[in-house]
């Protein structure tokens, strides 16, 4: 079968063997869940409800507070305990507005008004619907999936990619996800097509998940649909990186500073297809998410089916509770993932993945060396760019370089770092160094826009002081010399002799 | 005689010639300096240096007319830049040009005191106050610089500088 490869990058070893023994199982409820305002990219969402209000598991609490913003689901039926700032895992434990929601347990349902007849809507009004659903991004951007529809709908002859190559070692939520719900995913992606008036969907896995792509397979003839056909990527890290996943599958690169969407392409996660098909279908907005709970640090190694807001100390409690050698709790993968001070923080629409890591997962870094140019780093590194000099220029804080260089293309994958025989933490720095160069650029670009409104200003002034004195030379010339003098001032004339 | 006088005429056209062409040409780099200057300088337009603009201090700056430490909107960063350029020696601003700001500043109109006279609209050299005569003026924060040259002449005083925001 036709594979393709990403250019640069790693083959670690994924460590999923273990988390995919197990089927998907839902998570035991919690009492209690917290639903941060701002746990999808753009605006945070306002709320709807306030302390006190009875909710039904799927009811809208929170709308979105900006054209880039998502709405907010209840997870289960109870009462709105607070909204107050908690811990959440996104702001590494610093707190952040959240709805508090205390459990019922009598699950019972909100009559969400979705719409099952897709097809009769129009692309507009079906990216609309998806938006009411609370979805976004499920790979871990959380971008808000209406926004990327509507954006990504101008472009011409659009082709959707549903990204099932789970990226990082460790994250194996798409793939049991792919392997339980194969016909969700292709659903999603006839959904998906039709809002975007697409008509070429590919859906992308690496050739190291055998199930998933039976699964898949089968799905995709069972639906007929000769819209939407699979492809196998190479299992190379970060082949599910959107940037790289669209160059290996198509053979087209994303321009710099550009989107997908300028080479026609629009990317989204199976988990995000997934959730599309079940808000389109079901009337289930996105109120819980596939999570890996693995790392030698916790007993039981699995996926489950996750109520957003569930806390992950009662996740883990879920799964065993943890072992003697754990040693640090990580959100996400290993390669990109984030240390997180402590576990009592709710699970967000962007937890993939929980690692309690022991001593065994963990790759403790040694003491940093100096760089001794050996290039490894720029011969693995998937965006192209050369992090031995960006390294360089950033200690110096040269941005004009580090522009030139390209340091806004880093995707920070950390595959520099994995290879750097000097242990430089090169991702670390690059992505410390990204808000001071957009600083640098934006403050460039707003100079540049008050020159030319000073120049415009400086020459139309010059313009009116020009048509001012040309006015008034005229002006004086018709007084100086009087076209038709008037006869009585003439001496020759009105004189007695 | 004729020819001696011929070879002498056709050198000084030649010298003269060549001389008209590096004028051009050194007049060319100038231009390219003063605009190398002006890429470093932030914009502001606010006349601090002493001189009518940024590009203004910059031609004084490529003509030797100015020092590098004039410019207290850019900081010692710019000043540090224009040192690199111009190969000079690196100095602090000049407080008697003014006081380095510590973070970015907008002006900002008190709408209920403003009479509409259309005075800081015309002191603005970027454009960044809308208003028309007796209706209140306002300044668009994003487009502003921070200059403060709308501040002296406004009558009313109901001009403050506040800082940027986000």
């Amino acid at each position: 079968m036709a594979r393709s490869a990403v250019r640069g990058g790693l083959r670690l070893s994924a460590h999923k063997e273990r988390s995919t023994e197990q089927p998907l199982r839902p998570a035991s409820a919690v009492d209690s869940l917290v639903l941060p305002l701002d746990q999808q990219a753009g605006a945070p969402a306002v709320p709807l409800v306030k302390p006190g209000d009875r909710v039904l598991r799927g009811e809208p609490v929170a709308e979105p507070g900006g054209e880039i913003s998502a709405w907010l689901h209840s997870p289960a039926s109870g009462t709105v305990a607070a909204i107050e700032p908690r811990p959440a895992p996104q702001r590494m434990g610093a707190p952040t507005l959240s709805i508090v929601i205390a459990n019922d347990r009598r699950d019972e349902h909100y009559a969400s008004s979705s719409t099952s007849r897709f097809e009769e809507l129009s692309p507009e009004q079906l990216r609309e619907a998806i938006g009411r659903g609370g979805i976004v991004g499920l790979g871990g951007a959380v971008f808000p999936t209406a926004a990327k529809l509507s954006s990504a709908a101008r472009a011409n002859g659009l082709r959707l990619l549903v990204n099932g190559a789970e990226c990082e070692p460790y994250i194996s939520c798409d793939d049991m996800l792919m392997r339980e719900r194969a016909r969700d995913i292709v659903l999603g992606a006839q959904i998906l097509l039709h809002a975007l008036a697409a008509q070429v969907c590919v859906i992308a896995i690496e050739d190291d998940t055998p199930q998933a792509a039976a699964a898949l397979g089968a799905a995709i003839a069972e639906a007929r649909d000769e819209r939407i056909q699979l492809r196998f990527v190479a299992s190379v890290y970060p082949a599910g990186g959107e940037r790289q996943l669209i160059t290996a599958v198509f053979g087209v690169e994303v321009p710099h500073g550009g989107l997908p969407a300028d080479v026609s392409t629009a990317c989204l996660n199976v988990g995000t297809a997934a959730a599309v098909a079940q808000w389109i279908r079901d009337a289930q907005p996105l109120t819980s998410r596939i999570v890996t709970v693995t790392g030698d640090g916790v007993r039981e190694q699995r996926n489950l089916e996750v109520p957003l807001g569930t806390s992950m100390a009662a996740l883990i409690y879920d799964c065993g509770g943890y072992t003697g050698r754990m040693s640090r709790l990580i959100m996400g993968g290993s390669m990109m993932g984030q240390a997180l001070p402590h576990d009592d923080l709710p699970v967000i629409k962007a937890t993939n993945c929980i690692i309690a890591a022991s001593a065994l997962d963990l790759q403790l870094r040694g003491l940093e060396m100096p760089c001794i140019r050996c290039g490894n780093c720029s011969a693995v590194c998937p965006a192209v760019l050369l992090p031995q000099q960006l390294h360089w220029y950033a200690a110096a804080r040269d941005f004009a370089a580090l522009e030139t260089y390209g340091l806004m293309d880093c995707i920070e994958c950390g595959c520099c770092d994995y290879v750097c025989p000097s242990q430089i933490p090169l991702a670390e720095r690059f992505r410390d160094m990204k808000p001071a160069l957009l600083e640098t650029l934006t403050a460039r670009a707003s100079a540049d826009a008050a020159r030319t409104r000073f120049d415009a200003r400086t020459a139309r002034l010059e313009r009116i002081e020009r048509e001012r004195d040309a006015a008034l030379a005229k002006k004086r010339q018709e007084l100086a010399i009087p076209r038709d003098p008037p006869a009585q001032h003439s001496p020759r004339l009105g004189g007695k002799s | 005689m004729l020819p001696a006088l011929l070879t002498m005429v056709g050198l000084a056209a030649a010298a003269g010639g060549a001389a008209a062409l590096a004028a051009r040409r050194s007049e060319r780099d100038r231009n390219r300096l003063v605009d190398e200057i002006d890429a470093l300088l932030p914009q502001t337009q606010c006349g601090r240096c002493t001189f009518a603009g940024c590009r203004p201090y910059a031609a004084a700056l490529a003509n030797g007319e100015a020092d590098i430490n004039q410019c207290p909107p850019g900081g010692h960063a710019t000043a540090a830049a224009l040192a690199t350029l111009l190969g000079r020696e690196p100095r602090p601003v000049d407080p008697r040009f003014g006081i380095v700001p510590t973070q970015p500043m907008v002006a900002w109109i008190d709408e209920s005191a403003c009479i509409g006279c259309v005075k800081c609209i015309q002191a603005c050299p970027v454009d960044a106050i809308v208003g028309a005569s007796r209706f209140m003026h306002t300044v668009i924060a994003e487009q502003c610089t921070g200059c403060e040259l709308c501040i002296p002449p406004c009558p009313v005083d109901c001009i403050v500088m506040r800082p940027a925001p986000g």
